[in-house]
């Protein structure tokens, strides 16, 4: 239990983080969907079912998405093609 | 200078926050509402979910705060954004996206019901449910860029869901308990049609927050591309 | 043993906090504001759903109404079904702010679209805008030997 406890939340911080120092803003979305995941599960080793799924839904589903059209009205989603996959799926 | 202000900043704020919770009685808290609330959820409401009987019984007048806390944000945004116009110059989505938004539209819309239905019986209720619903509207669009979700139909559920909701508390208000107070048979515990008028107030909500979230989602999505 | 489970716990809750709340504090993008934000609410919640933890308790749902458990408090955990929902409209809504901003300014960086804003705003009012890099006269002309050095300036 005490391990669980201590995965959960050592992955939970280090998406924290990962979300304010990565460069990339859809990575940093997706860290931020991980930090809700985290979060959630966090909130099921609590006893709180009925939270844990709103935050699954809420954060994990609805804020990423949200959050991910936004990108996507702004202009910022840059995503990184390298010549090496392009060659692959001929 | 920045990076010092930074690392003192931020040793204030956990200092703060450990010196706040450091003294919190975890694993013992003093549960003098709770174990209130414990003792008597079953007879005076008769719900199996005793977090939804808080939300809805106990404290009916927080969650009709909640909508409209939901309602003002949905709204302004969308007065913000403006009107959403579905662009035509983007690429349709791939044979995947497609077929499986097509599946998945019917399962989505049965999965939000029940979370919906059953939210006094298991962990669910109207804001789960509502999400799930929205996301069940919102998929077609992925799927088919260039459309739009009709937003008089959508403002109207959302209108007719929350007056219903008002309209269920005021009932009970005109009959003498109380504004949102449970009303109706209770019912035995554990079955579907129990505890009162708490499954109506959780579809009126289900309904409410699927639909402003499915509009909110639409207007998000649609096609002004920022020159960047 | 039992007790280094809520410490666990805690510092999770108070570094999401503190990241969240330092990233608000701190940040130079105004999209990697909302999304501090959305860390920052989800440390609080954690914070609130600790204080209403109970030792071996079960969930606030009755499955057999003959037995009586221990359950944990169900108080807080309305609170924070609320809060999560508030937060995901508050972030809905500084969403399309940025958007907006971004439409208005053509900028996201905290200091450009301030700098933007005040233009727009001393315009509006009619007082020369003063800025100490650019234009170090608040747009009147140079004398002739500082011109050839703000020339200079201006084009590195």
């Amino acid at each position: 239990m005490i391990w669980m406890a201590l995965t959960v939340v050592t992955l939970t911080l280090g998406a924290a983080l990962a979300v304010m120092l990565l460069d990339n803003l859809l990575a940093a979305v997706a860290a931020a969907s991980v930090v809700s995941l985290g979060v959630s599960v966090m909130f099921v080793m609590l006893r709180a079912p009925d939270v844990a799924m709103t935050e699954a839904a809420v954060g994990a589903g609805l804020s990423s998405l949200i959050l991910a059209l936004a990108l996507r009205r702004l202009g910022l989603i840059k995503l990184d093609l390298s010549e090496k996959g392009k060659d692959g799926d001929a | 200078m920045r990076s010092l202000a930074t690392l003192l900043f931020l040793g204030g704020l956990i200092f703060l926050l450990t010196v706040l919770t450091g003294n919190l009685p975890f694993g013992n808290p003093p549960m003098l509402v709770g174990d209130a609330i414990q003792k008597g959820a079953a007879d005076e409401v008769g719900a199996a979910n005793f977090v939804t009987a808080v939300v809805l019984a106990y404290r009916g007048l927080d969650t009709l705060g909640e909508l409209s806390i939901l309602f003002a944000a949905a709204t302004a945004g969308g007065l913000v954004l403006g009107a959403a116009h579905g662009g035509s110059h983007q690429r349709p989505a791939g044979f995947i996206l497609r077929a499986g938004a097509d599946l998945l539209f019917p399962l989505l819309l049965v999965v939000g019901l029940y979370i919906v239905m059953h939210g006094h019986l298991t962990p669910g209720g109207g804001f789960q449910g509502g999400v799930v619903l929205a996301a069940a509207f919102f998929l077609p669009l992925l799927a088919r860029p260039g459309e739009t979700l009709s937003h008089p139909w959508l403002s109207l559920v959302e209108g007719l869901a929350g007056t219903a909701f008002i309209v269920v508390g005021l009932i009970a208000l005109f009959q003498g308990h109380g504004f949102l107070a449970p009303m109706f048979d209770k019912g035995t515990l554990g079955e579907l049609v129990s505890s009162g008028s708490l499954p109506v107030l959780y579809l009126a909500v289900g309904l409410k927050v699927g639909s402003e979230l499915a509009s909110l989602l639409s207007r998000l999505a649609s096609d002004d591309e920022v020159a960047s | 043993m039992t007790t280094s489970i809520g410490f666990i716990f805690f510092i999770g809750a108070i570094g999401l906090g503190a990241i969240g709340i330092a990233g608000i504090v701190l940040a130079n993008h105004l999209f990697r504001l909302v999304l501090a934000l959305a860390i920052a609410e989800a440390g609080a919640n954690l914070l609130l759903i600790l204080a209403g933890y109970r030792w071996d308790a079960v969930a606030p749902i009755v499955s057999d109404p003959a037995v009586v458990q221990t359950m944990v408090d169900p108080v807080p955990q309305a609170m924070v079904l609320t809060a999560i929902v508030i937060g995901v409209g508050v972030q809905a809504l500084a969403l399309t702010l940025v958007i907006r901003i971004r439409q208005r300014y053509g900028t996201l960086d905290m200091q450009e679209a301030r700098q933007r804003m005040q233009d727009d705003l001393d315009a509006a009012a009619g007082i020369t805008p003063s800025r100490s890099r650019e234009r170090p006269a608040g747009g009147r002309p140079l004398p002739a030997p500082a011109a050839a050095v703000e020339a200079g300036v201006q084009h590195d």
